[in-house]
């Protein structure tokens, strides 16, 4: 199929809209997407965070000791406790979200999506369970 | 309840506007008239010149959607007494260009429906002596709430990525091909991956999830997105893994 | 450079997209245009929702469905093309199978159907409760294989192009930029569906304005059967809304204000805790809708804002089956009347649905004009006669718009070129519409006003029920809304997306059509199927055994002839349902 094949002789002027820089503003659930987005970032700082701890535990007591004064301070404990705080938003949009991505089957019947979003949760809570065992054994 | 309300309008007439104003009519509210009646109060009655789409006002056309109070929404699904006491504020749907008053040219999204081949495609026809391809209704499941779209754009005039970049599919055009790939007796997946695994493909798409919220028919059109993505990087691994094997 | 193709297709629906894949594999080197107002999805196929009638189960025969249309038809219906169309019908929904279209289906992954009403066994095909709309979307969706098919997208026609009685093109605006256009071809097929916008209460579209038909008619074409409107006895009562006749063959009931199930009174049979084949609420729908009347006259029906209704009781079906069988159903009652279902009673009204009149063909698509086909409900072939079956109308639309492509495939390939003569006529179609759209001032009265007028003459005259005495006031009345449309007050003079001018071309249309039912109504004086007369309430085999045809006569005044039906195989008998 194509288009009209004969060039009009009046087109009419379309009006094309722009999108304002800030569109995100506009709705709720846009800004919800745009902090969900934003929340990788935190992810990302943890991962850091973690090695630097990992690399603070090799170097010995001092180093340790260092580490966490350092982290006591009040701006990183601020970044932290914001970052834990975007880090649950982050995983808890991701689980609700996992049942549009993926459709799992049973058999010939489909698992109905509450069950693949709940299963990550009970996976979330499994594998903090064990970590928190294993830390505080 | 009030029994009147004012719709402001978006008015826009090429041939002698420069840009969008806004009209001000106030209509009769009954608590079962939609946004649709009012807006034909208003031409039958008040002021012929005002241009819009509409047909079917069922929800199945997909004519008449447009933007009520922000919101993208079919206008004869909308009742106006939900908006009391209103003022409620009609525009033209976004992302789209405007050729007059509540009208949007929607030739962008015709082209990209045929771009991904909205078609069975199979290697070898079944001649109609041998009857129908048996499908059980399990095997429907799988692409039904992907065949319920109506085209009524309400999902991309809902996504962001679309009104930052035209060049996106977008998801209605997506699920229409998901609604192929899923069908059993479709062969063309592999044609369609050709064309929705590039940027402005699925790729292009971050989940906002909007369009799913808009849409009216529940076609679940992130969904869609989502579960191609998966499809596609699994395809792309195996292609990587076993680059001679056929699919 | 004006536009040209073999074959132009007035329509862009069911049937216009079937006789467009059909013109494309007939005969792949033919240019063919599909020229419609609305885009092809926004057609009113789309709404249609119940089912597809085709024959395919082993205790089912071609013979059994012909019976049922013909006696259904009240003996109407021209036999020949009712043998080919039951033939051809399964055949067309299996190759719509191939192409996509997602049939309901039994357990085992075969074809499913459903009883419907004035059939006598389960033939009728369906895709949940949105048999049109899939069917539609996936006629739309395989056209776009090839691409020998053009789209004139929103570009409404104005006029057909004739010279030396053959018909050679059409005149259309195209919709967004105003500008008038003659698209020439070596044959042309009508697709533009019905005419229910000329009445009140309608299930159909604001886009059915009969376009196609008053467009044959002043081309001299003439009309077949006009008198026969049918209503479908449930429709929601203030927007006309459809409650597919699905609900009732899942086992719905009718309830009058006594919540009596008022149908047994009509020699409809005795009412039965299940649906029974042609019988009660399964029983054809122009005896239902009278029913209906028949009830309003005896003061037992219910009365509302909108007017008088009676309910359709659908609570003893229980949650599981309207959710799995009629979930459209029950969509629409919650947003439309904000009721559901499964606790309430829905109010139905009889609403104009469908006509089983219109342009006159043979049974290949083929108008006494020459170059000029058509098919789909704006044709009359006729299959549906005084009153069509349910389920009927979409295999209509696959049948004889696969056939009326074929023809008119045939035919162009054998045309020589057009003359260049119509583009004279072009010239003054595109004076006529600025004159009498664009600049005209001064004009009086509003659209509004005319077809609110016209539609209340329908009604109350041209109706379930007709007499003599009204239809002649009919007449003059419409002859003088004709008078007074000349000098209608247009507000919109602008080109662009002028939706006002369409509006105005539209209800100039609706009135031609609607002076075609009137008078053709007004010369069948016997009762029959649709057409029921108080003045002549019994069936005429004698004198009216035949079609009505109608005529335009230059000064615009009509011309009603007859033509005899084809009667092959099944001789006239009584229309018996309930037993």
């Amino acid at each position: 199929m194509s288009d009209h094949p004969v060039h009009t002789a009046y087109h009419p002027r379309w009006i094309r809209r722009r999108m304002s820089t800030y569109w995100w503003l506009q709705r709720w659930s846009y800004l919800a997407f745009i902090l969900r987005e934003l929340s990788s970032i935190f992810v990302a700082w943890f991962v850091v965070y973690l090695l630097l701890l990992v690399g603070a535990v090799n170097q010995g007591d001092a180093g340790y000791r260092e580490f966490l004064q350092w982290s006591a301070s009040p701006l990183v404990l601020v970044f932290n406790v914001m970052s834990l705080g975007f880090i649950v938003f982050h995983a808890i949009t991701w689980f609700n979200l996992a049942p549009q991505a993926m459709v799992v089957h049973l058999g010939t019947r489909r698992v109905p999506g509450v069950w693949v979003a709940a299963s990550n949760y009970v996976a979330w809570v499994l594998a903090s369970a064990l970590v928190g065992w294993v830390l505080l054994m | 309840m009030p029994d009147r309300i004012m719709l402001q309008v978006a008015r826009y007439r090429p041939e002698q506007d420069a840009g969008v104003s806004f009209q001000e009519y106030e209509v009769p509210c009954p608590k079962d008239w939609v946004v649709l009646d009012g807006l034909n109060y208003v031409k039958d009655r008040m002021d012929g010149t005002l241009s819009y789409r509409w047909s079917c006002r069922m929800g199945i056309c997909g004519s008449c959607g447009m933007t009520v109070n922000g919101e993208p929404k079919l206008t004869c699904a909308t009742f106006l007494a939900d908006y009391a006491p209103g003022p409620v504020r009609v525009e033209p749907l976004r992302n789209f260009p405007i050729i007059r008053d509540l009208v949007v040219e929607i030739g962008d999204f015709m082209r990209k429906l045929v771009s991904v081949k909205p078609w069975i495609v199979r290697a070898k026809e079944k001649p109609l002596s041998e009857g129908e391809y048996l499908q059980t209704p399990q095997a429907m499941e799988e692409y039904t709430q992907f065949s319920m779209c109506i085209n009524c754009m309400l999902c991309y005039a809902a996504c962001p990525i679309y009104g930052l970049d035209p060049h996106f599919i977008g998801p209605a055009a997506i699920a229409l091909a998901q609604r192929y790939n899923l069908d059993g007796r479709d062969e063309g997946s592999r044609e369609r991956m050709e064309i929705l695994s590039q940027d402005e493909g699925i790729w292009g798409c971050t989940f906002v999830g909007e369009c799913t919220k808009v849409c009216p028919k529940n076609v679940d059109p992130a969904g869609a997105i989502q579960r191609y993505k998966l499809n596609a990087a699994l395809d792309s691994l195996k292609a990587f893994l076993v680059p001679w094997g056929a699919r | 450079m004006t536009p040209s193709h073999d074959i132009v297709l007035v329509g862009g629906g069911g049937a216009g997209l079937r006789a467009a894949i059909a013109i494309a594999e007939a005969n792949p080197r033919l240019s063919i245009a599909v020229v419609s107002k609305v885009y092809p999805m926004r057609s009113h196929t789309v709404s249609a929702e119940g089912g597809a009638a085709g024959v395919i189960r082993p205790d089912d025969s071609l013979d059994e469905h012909a019976y049922d249309t013909v006696s259904g038809g009240d003996w109407l219906s021209d036999q020949d093309a009712v043998e080919a169309f039951v033939k051809e019908a399964p055949e067309e929904l299996l190759r719509l199978e191939h192409w996509g279209c997602p049939w309901s289906r039994e357990p085992d992954g075969r074809i499913a159907v459903r009883p419907f009403g004035g059939m006598k066994k389960m033939r009728t095909w369906f895709a949940a409760d949105k048999t049109g709309f899939h069917m539609l979307h996936t006629l739309f969706q395989t056209s776009l294989k090839y691409t020998r098919v053009v789209r004139y997208d929103e570009w409404f026609v104005t006029t057909l192009l004739v010279d030396d009685g053959r018909v050679q093109g059409v005149v259309a605006l195209d919709v967004m930029s105003g500008r008038v256009e003659a698209i020439t071809a070596r044959a042309v097929i009508l697709c533009t569906g019905g005419c229910g916008r000329v009445f009140p209460f309608t299930t159909n579209a604001n886009i059915k304005n009969g376009d196609g038909m008053a467009l044959a008619y002043r081309a001299g074409a003439p009309l077949k059967d006009m008198e026969f409107v049918q209503y479908h006895p449930t429709g929601l009562p203030f927007p006309g809304i459809l409650i597919t006749e699905a609900a009732r063959s899942e086992g719905g009931y009718l309830i009058n204000k006594d919540g009596y199930r008022y149908l047994q009174d009509y020699n409809l049979g005795k009412p039965a805790p299940q649906p029974v084949f042609r019988s009660m609420e399964l029983g054809p729908r122009d005896r239902l809708s009278q029913a209906f009347m028949k009830e309003l006259e005896k003061g037992r029906t219910i009365d509302t804002p909108y007017g008088p209704v009676v309910h359709l009781d659908l609570r003893h079906l229980g949650a599981k089956v309207i959710n799995t069988k009629l979930p459209f159903v029950r969509e629409l009652c919650l947003k439309y009347q904000n009721l559901d279902p499964i606790h309430e009673l829905i109010p139905v009204r009889p609403v104009v649905h469908y006509m089983m009149g219109g342009v006159h063909t043979d049974i290949n698509g083929a108008t006494p004009l020459a170059g000029l086909y058509a098919a789909g409900e704006v044709a009359c072939v006729s299959i549906n006669g005084a009153n069509r079956l349910g389920s009927n109308s979409l295999p209509e639309l696959l049948v004889f718009g696969a056939r009326a492509g074929r023809a008119a495939a045939a035919y162009a390939s054998r045309e020589e070129e057009m003359r260049p003569v119509v583009l004279a006529q072009a010239k003054d179609e595109r004076r006529r519409l600025e004159n009498e759209f664009l600049h005209k001032t001064g004009g009086r009265e509003r659209l509004a006003t005319l077809r609110d007028e016209m539609q209340k003459t329908m009604e109350l005259s041209a109706g379930i029920y007709r007499s003599g005495t009204e239809l002649a006031r009919a007449v003059d009345q419409l002859r003088s809304l004709q008078q007074r449309f000349t000098t209608v007050s247009v507000d919109d003079q602008s080109r662009t997306f002028n939706t006002e001018r369409l509006a105005a071309l539209e209800l100039s249309f609706m009135l031609d059509v609607a002076e075609a039912i009137v008078n053709s109504a007004l010369r069948r004086e016997e009762s029959r199927g649709a057409h029921q007369r108080t003045d002549f309430p019994a069936r005429d085999d004698q004198r009216f055994l035949a079609h009505s045809l109608i005529y335009r006569k230059p000064d615009g005044a009509c011309r009603v002839d007859s033509r005899p039906v084809t009667i092959s195989r099944w001789p006239p008998a009584e229309r018996v349902y309930g037993r």
